[in-house]
């Protein structure tokens, strides 16, 4: 599982390239937060999940929780770019019948290991996975990525409280931080203050990062994995801008959950280097 | 002398005996001296998970280990069971995780905590999720055995059982209790009393009051609200002609609404139901509150005659 950096930029690079083909042929759903979060899901996916994807079900499998489940076309992507779905099954998404449903779905999707979609109950069902893996005494991982809005759901305390107190060293969050949730900026919906002090405070290990430098996500996904971080739970806070690498969605909090238009579908083709100016 | 016991004890002894399974996990949110899921936390500590005061998580944990080969059973009190609703809803019931919830202190018989505590919502909500079989036994024997074939069922469960002792109506009968099948305790002809929980030992004083008048009633265990046995519900309402249900429960959403849906698409007859008032409850001891919530054996007696007149 070892790619170059410039490897890793080329996979994010076509995803996002379907990211913005997907939400633009729906015209509906979630481009900002699936952007921000796909330099991250590129690097996890390509260099640190032991999956199988010509096996999607195999029990012994790291598991992968995308807790912020509208940011679906996101982890869509990864998971044809990695042969879980084919680029062909990207095109069912959001349409009647289509394994790409509106927020990722176990049922439908291969790949896929928790039906999320409400926000604040993907850390929980990871803590499930990795309790389950240590009492089955496998060195599988459970991955959660969880986003800066949904923090603010109270379940998210109640999990990462009961991980902590758990001590459970395989369960990894990421966070990805772009500032930015459903009507406004997160800073006038409601204010986080310190976050890495409030997850040091719950009793986990906390490192930040640039979320959209490949050397420090790199660098962040081995501070996930080293042993001396696997006494309890581990999070590491991604700083991401939303709608990052197209420049009119680029921290703009209309492209929360809003399509491209044709104009602008050509401009975001343009600016990911697909067509040429 | 009628052995008296709680159901909740049932669902203890029922873990317990499970615990032979290497599989079954138990969940606790504080209250497992409540549950009785303590007996298994005992004996299984390693498989019991300690989820604090936090019912939300608590589901979704199970919904992880359900995920992950394992067959959780959670408790909680009846109420607090509700505060996760949308947690069995999207992250339970949704991917048809075998999640088995039990809600102990169920109804206004639970007594004098109050009506904070007395959940009189839990079957009807639950009623509502897709893949979730729900169920409301009367004694612990039956909630024994039925909890003791959750591990076989395949898909999510909500059991709710009882804080007080109700008169034992099953020793020596456990092979007669199915997961979906209600059961008739009494055979009558003139009127068929269904019901479920702590309202079906009610119901059979009612149909031994109604004896004496010459009034012959069928009394039905009705333990299993979803799916609800439908073709037992045709055959009472076909020998019968008259129904009543009794339920610790308000009378929207739970057992009598079940078997309303029923009978008014398939074998019709009037029906009458007893449940709790649409009110909440009070602190009052376990009797007193059948007396206030009028859903005590001489209401149901009353019920039986309505319908009966309304033939």
């Amino acid at each position: 599982m070892t790619k170059s950096i410039s490897e890793l930029e080329e996979i994010a690079r076509k995803c996002r390239v379907e990211i913005v083909k997907m939400v633009h042929r729906a015209q509906a759903g979630h481009p900002g937060g699936s952007l921000s979060e796909i330099d991250l899901l590129a690097a996890l996916y390509a260099t640190r999940l032991r999956v199988r994807p010509d096996e999607p079900k195999w029990g012994d499998r790291d598991r992968f929780i995308l807790s912020k489940g509208h940011a679906s076309p996101g982890m869509y992507s990864i998971l044809a770019e990695m042969g879980f779905i084919s680029h062909e099954d990207l095109k069912s998404y959001r349409v009647l019948g289509g394994v790409c449903q509106g927020h990722v779905d176990m049922k439908w999707c291969p790949g896929v290991d928790f039906s999320a979609g409400s926000l604040g109950m993907g850390l929980s069902f990871g803590m499930g996975c990795a309790t389950a893996a240590r009492l089955d005494q496998s060195d599988r991982r459970a991955f959660v990525m969880i986003g800066d809005g949904e923090m603010q759901e109270g379940s998210v305390w109640e999990a990462a409280m009961a991980a902590a107190h758990h001590e459970l060293g395989n369960l990894k969050v990421i966070l990805d931080r772009n500032r930015i949730q459903n009507d406004d900026f997160c800073e006038a919906q409601m204010r986080m203050f310190d976050i890495p002090a409030k997850w040091r405070a719950f009793g986990w290990n906390v490192k930040e990062i640039n979320g959209h430098d490949m050397t420090e996500i790199m660098e962040g996904l081995d501070f996930l994995e080293a042993p001396e971080n696997c006494n309890g739970p581990s999070i590491l806070i991604a700083h991401t801008i939303k709608g990052a690498g197209i420049s009119y969605m680029e921290n703009n909090p209309s492209f929360h959950g809003a399509a491209p238009n044709d104009e602008q579908f050509h401009q975001a083709m343009i600016e990911l280097g697909e067509v040429e100016v | 002398m009628t052995r008296m016991a709680a159901t909740r004890d049932g669902y203890g002894q029922a873990l317990l005996d499970l615990g032979g399974n290497e599989k079954v996990v138990v969940l606790e949110a504080d209250l497992g001296k409540s549950t009785k899921s303590l007996h298994f936390r005992k004996a299984y500590p390693n498989r019991t998970i300690s989820c604090g005061i936090g019912e939300q998580n608590m589901l979704l944990v199970g919904a992880g280990m359900a995920a992950s080969g394992y067959i959780p059973f959670a408790s909680t009190f009846a109420i607090f069971t509700e505060r996760a609703f949308e947690q069995m809803r999207n992250g339970v019931a949704r991917p048809n995780l075998a999640v088995h919830l039990c809600g102990s202190h169920g109804g206004t018989h639970t007594g004098t905590d109050g009506s904070s505590a007395q959940s009189i919502e839990d079957l009807a909500i639950f009623r509502t999720l897709p893949n979730v079989v729900v169920m409301h036994p009367c004694d612990d024997v039956s909630t024994r055995v039925l909890t003791m074939q959750l591990p076989a069922l395949g898909k999510p469960s909500y059991m709710r059982t009882a804080r007080n002792k109700t008169p034992v109506l099953y020793d020596g009968r456990e092979d007669e209790i199915k997961i979906g099948k209600g059961i008739v305790l009494k055979q009558g002809s003139d009127v068929a009393i269904i019901a479920c929980g702590v309202l079906v030992s009610e119901s059979l004083k009612a149909a031994e009051a109604l004896e004496s008048e010459g009034i012959h009633a069928t009394v039905v265990d009705m333990h299993t609200l979803k799916p609800i046995d439908g073709e037992l519900i045709d055959n009472v309402a076909t020998q019968c002609g008259a129904l009543v249900t009794a339920e610790d429960h308000n009378v929207i959403g739970g057992l009598g609404s079940a078997v309303a849906e029923h009978i008014v698409a398939n074998t019709y007859a009037p029906l009458e139901m007893v449940g709790v008032p649409d009110r909440f409850g009070e602190s009052g001891q376990a009797d007193e509150m059948l007396e206030v919530m009028k859903i005590s054996a001489k209401y149901i007696a009353l019920a039986a005659k309505k319908a009966i007149s309304r033939k």
